[in-house]
C-alpha cells in the first residue's frame, strides 16, 4: 500500500510485518521514532506475540537481544552513534555467538564533540565486528532491507545491521510502498534457529575457546559472511519476485558502463550524486556512480568489475579514518588492487554537513580534470581550521578546540566564565 | 498427636545425608533424583565455595522448576571452570555471553520464553542468572538493577567470594574492609582494602522492592536450598546472594571452606536473612556468637592484622561492623544462647 510516511515509521511497519517476538528499546536520536512506533503497535496489540522491553541502556538492549535470540525468538532493536558504541561488547558477542538479531542503525556522528546529525562513523566503526551491514539509499529501500535482513540473518545465522542515514532518511516523509502481511509471510518463513536454549535438548552456548580452535571458529564467521555475499543477490531476486521491486543486493551501478570517472558512495547521498552526475552527463562527461549496499560483507568482485574500465574512482564517504583518510576507500582500494586507476578519497558530510549538488559538481569537475588530490575534505572551512592551528601554536592554554572554533565562526556568542 | 520438632542444625547442616529426616524432608542433594546440573569433572579449585554453592542452588532450582530451567552465566570462575572448550559441566541449557550483561541476557531469555509460551511452542521454563560478585556488584550492576526495576521473571544468584578471583584476586565492591587483594595490598599506613567503601547488594536489591531477596552461605546448605526453592515459587525478579569462600583468594585451607562460611555467619560479618518486597521477613540466627578474630585468623588475606604487632584497632573496627549487622538484622537468638 502506498503511503506518505516518515522513514522511521516505515521501518517500524516493516519490522512489525516481520513478526518480531522480542524488541528491546532504548532511546537515542535519531532512531527513537522507530522503537516508539513499534512500542505503540505492540501495546495496541497490532503485533501479536511480541515482548517490547524498555531497557536501561544500549548495552542492555543488545544483551537482552542476545538472550532472546538464543532462546529462539526473532529479535529486533535499533540504535545509533554513542548508543552503538555503548553496546559494542555485546555487538561483537552477538556476532560471535551467531545470533541472527536485526538492528537498525540510524547513522549518526560520534563525539566528541557531541553531534546528533548524520554521518557513517558509527556503523563503520563496527566494520570488523562480524555483523552484516546493509546501507539503505531511500526510505523504500530501508523498509525493504529490513524484511530481507531478517531472512538473511536467519539463513546464515549472523546478525544484520540495516543502516539508514539519521534524520535524512529517518525523519524524512516520503512515499513508500508498505507490503501486505501476506507478501511478507510468503517471503519470510518463521525463524528456525540453529542453536537454541531448550531444556528438552540442553546445550552450552558461549563456552570458552582457547588457541586450539579459536582460529577455526573465527574463520567460520568469515565463511558465513562469504555465504551471505552469495545469498544477498539471491534474496534481492526473491524479494523482487514477491514484492515486485528492486531493493537490496550488493551494489547498485548507475551509468558506470562507459564511465571514465566513477563515484563510489553509500546511503542517501547517492541520490544527490546521481542528480549531479545526470547534469554532468548532459554536458558530455562520462561519469557514473557505484552505490554500495552491502558494506559487510564487502563485495570486492562486484566493485572491481564495476570499476575496471574506468580511469578514476572517487570514493565519497561520510566517515573519516583519522590518521589515514577514508574507511570505505580502503576497502574500495583493495578491490582496485592491480587495476591502473586514479583513486581519490573525499570525506564529506561529517556531523550532518549538507552535501550539495553545487559542491559535488565542483568536486567531480575537478576530478575529471585530474586535479583532485588523494584525500579531500569537502567544503572544509580552512579559515577556521588555520585560525585554530595558529592559536594552538601560539598559546599553550588554547582551551577546548571545538568551542574556540565555534566562537570564531560566531555560533557561540560569549565566552563562558 | 505426638510431634517432635526437628531443628535443622541437628540434621541438615554439617552433613548432606539428612538421615534423621523423613525422605520428603531431605535435601535435594540427598535425593537420588537430583539433576547434577553442574556435573563433576569441572576444573574448580579444591574447596571451591562457588562450585558447591552453584551445585546446590542450581539443582534446587531445577527441582523446583521440574527440570525446565535455563541458566545465563557471567564471565568469571564459574564460567571458566565449568566450560573449558570442548567440555561442559552443565547438564542444563546454559549460555555465557559477557561479564557485565548476565541479568539482561536472562531478561531476554525470559521474554522469549513468555512469547514462545503464548504461541504454545514452549512449556513453562524458568530462568536463572548467575555470576560472581565482580560480575554482579560491579560490572553487571547496571543490567542487574534494570532487571530488578522491570521486575523481570528471573532469579539472579550472586556467588560472593569478595573479589575478582578469576583474574588473580583483585578488589571488587564486595571485598571486605582490611582484606588483602592484589589491588589492595597490605602495605602503607592503611593496609588492605579501605574502610568506608563497598556496597551490600542485597540491601540495594531490597530497595528495588522486588518480590524476594535472600542471603545464604555454603555452610547452611539446607537454608540455601530452601531459599532457592522458595524463590522459584515466586514470579518476578528475585535475588539470592550466597557467600562462597575462596581458598585461593582468601588464603585459606581447602578444608576450611564450610567452616569459614559458618564463621562469617556466626560472627555477624555476613548477615543471613530473607526479605520480601523490600522488608526483612526472616533471619538465620547466630547459634553461638564468635569473635571476628576466629574468622579472620584462618585467612591469609587478613594475615597483616595478626603480625608481631596485631592491628587491634582494625580488628575492633571489623568487630564493630559485625556487631552492627547483628543489631541491624537481629541476628542473635537469645534463646539459643
Amino acid at each position: 500500500m502506498l503511503k506518505q510516511t516518515e522513514g522511521s515509521h516505515a521501518v517500524a511497519e516493516a519490522v512489525a510485518l516481520c513478526r518480531p517476538e522480542v524488541i528491546c528499546a532504548y532511546p537515542i536520536s535519531p532512531q527513537t521514532h522507530i522503537v516508539e512506533g513499534l512500542g505503540e503497535m505492540v501495546k495496541a496489540g497490532e503485533v501479536e506475540n511480541c515482548e517490547f522491553i524498555n531497557v536501561e541502556s544500549e548495552f542492555a538492549a543488545m544483551s537482552v537481544a542476545i538472550g532472546s535470540s538464543a532462546t529462539g525468538a526473532r529479535t529486533y532493536t535499533a540504535t545509533a552513534s554513542q548508543g552503538l558504541l555503548f553496546m559494542v561488547e555485546a555487538v561483537f558477542n552477538a556476532a560471535g555467538l551467531g545470533l541472527p538479531i536485526v538492528m537498525t542503525v540510524a547513522n549518526r556522528a560520534i563525539g566528541a564533540p557531541i553531534n546528533i546529525w548524520n554521518d557513517h562513523s558509527d556503523s563503520l566503526s563496527q566494520r570488523d565486528c562480524g555483523w552484516i551491514q546493509l546501507f539503505a539509499e531511500t526510505n523504500q529501500e530501508a523498509l525493504d532491507l529490513h524484511i530481507q535482513a531478517f531472512k538473511l540473518a536467519e539463513e546464515v545465522s549472523l546478525p544484520v545491521m540495516v543502516c539508514m542515514d539519521g534524520f535524512i532518511l529517518t525523519h524524512a516523509y516520503e512515499r513508500v510502498d508498505v507490503p501486505t502481511q501476506e507478501q511478507v509471510d510468503a517471503f519470510l518463513p518463521p525463524y528456525e534457529p540453529r542453536q537454541v536454549l531448550d531444556p528438552k535438548e540442553p546445550v552450552s552456548i558461549g563456552a570458552m575457546v582457547g588457541p586450539e580452535a579459536f582460529s577455526e571458529v573465527r574463520y567460520l564467521a568469515h565463511a558465513k559472511q562469504m555465504q551471505a555475499l552469495e545469498r544477498i543477490p539471491e534474496l534481492a531476486e526473491q524479494f523482487k519476485a514477491v514484492f515486485g521491486r528492486d531493493s537490496g543486493g550488493l551494489t547498485h551501478s548507475y551509468l558506470t558502463g562507459d564511465a571514465d570517472t566513477i563515484v563510489v558512495a553509500m546511503g542517501s547521498v547517492l541520490g544527490t550524486i546521481k542528480d549531479t552526475v545526470d547534469e554532468m552527463r548532459a554536458a558530455g562527461e562520462k561519469i557514473g556512480v557505484l552505490g554500495i549496499t552491502s558494506y559487510r560483507p564487502f563485495p570486492i568482485d562486484n566493485v572491481r568489475a564495476a570499476l575496471q574500465n574506468a580511469q578514476r574512482v572517487v570514493v565519497l564517504e561520510k566517515s573519516l579514518a583519522v590518521g589515514i583518510g577514508g574507511i570505505l576507500s580502503t576497502d574500495v582500494r583493495m578491490a582496485m588492487s592491480g587495476l591502473q586507476l586514479h583513486g581519490h578519497t573525499v570525506v564529506a558530510g561529517l556531523g550532518g554537513r549538507a552535501i550539495t549538488r553545487k559542491s559535488l559538481a565542483t568536486l567531480f569537475a575537478k576530478a575529471t580534470r585530474g586535479e583532485l588530490g588523494h584525500l579531500t575534505f569537502l567544503d572544509l572551512d580552512w579559515n577556521v581550521v588555520n585560525k585554530q592551528l595558529e592559536r594552538e601554536r601560539t598559546t599553550r592554554r588554547s582551551g577546548p578546540a571545538a568551542e574556540s572554533m565555534l566562537r570564531d565562526i560566531g555560533v557561540v556568542a560569549a565566552r563562558i566564565g | 498427636m505426638s510431634f517432635q520438632p526437628v531443628h535443622f542444625y541437628q540434621t541438615g547442616t554439617f552433613t548432606v545425608g539428612n538421615r534423621l529426616l523423613s525422605p520428603e524432608e531431605r535435601s535435594v542433594q540427598a535425593n537420588l533424583e537430583r539433576t547434577n546440573s553442574l556435573n563433576s569433572g569441572h576444573r574448580a579449585c579444591q574447596g571451591c565455595g562457588e562450585a558447591l554453592g552453584a551445585r546446590y542452588a542450581i539443582d534446587a532450582a531445577m527441582n523446583a522448576a521440574r527440570g525446565r530451567l535455563i541458566a545465563a552465566n557471567a564471565t568469571g570462575c564459574l564460567e571458566v571452570f565449568s566450560t573449558p572448550y570442548p567440555e561442559t559441566s552443565w547438564q542444563i541449557p546454559w549460555i555465557h555471553s559477557l561479564f557485565g550483561n548476565t541479568a539482561a541476557v536472562a531478561t531476554g531469555i525470559a521474554a522469549a520464553i513468555k512469547v514462545k509460551r503464548q504461541q504454545g511452542q514452549m512449556a513453562d521454563v524458568r530462568v536463572v542468572a548467575q555470576g560472581g560478585d565482580g560480575g554482579t556488584t560491579d560490572i553487571g550492576f547496571g543490567c542487574l538493577s534494570g532487571m530488578f526495576e522491570r521486575n523481570d521473571d528471573v532469579l539472579y544468584i550472586c556467588y560472593d567470594n569478595g573479589g575478582y578471583m578469576n583474574t588473580g584476586v583483585q578488589r571488587s565492591s564486595a571485598t571486605p574492609p582490611a582484606a588483602r587483594t592484589a589491588t589492595t595490598m597490605p602495605v602503607g599506613p592503611e593496609p588492605g582494602n579501605a574502610f568506608g567503601q563497598g556496597k551490600f547488594v542485597p540491601a540495594i536489591a531490597m530497595a528495588h522492592e522486588i518480590p524476594y531477596v535472600a542471603t545464604a552461605t555454603v555452610a547452611d546448605l539446607r537454608d540455601l536450598e530452601h531459599k532457592v526453592t522458595k524463590a522459584m515459587g515466586i514470579r518476578g525478579a528475585r535475588y539470592i546472594h550466597i557467600l562462597v569462600p575462596c581458598p585461593l583468594g582468601w588464603g585459606a585451607a581447602s578444608q576450611d571452606t564450610i567452616l569459614l562460611a559458618r564463621l562469617a555467619k556466626e560472627t555477624g560479618i555476613f548477615p543471613v536473612f530473607e526479605a520480601e518486597h523490600g522488608e526483612v521477613t526472616g533471619v538465620l540466627k547466630i547459634r553461638r556468637q564468635q569473635p571476628v578474630d576466629a574468622y579472620l585468623k584462618l585467612q591469609k588475606r587478613y594475615a597483616h592484622l595478626f603480625g608481631k604487632k596485631p592491628a587491634v584497632e582494625t580488628i575492633a573496627r571489623l568487630q564493630a561492623a559485625a556487631d552492627k549487622n547483628i543489631r541491624k538484622y537481629g541476628l542473635l537468638d537469645q534463646e539459643a544462647n
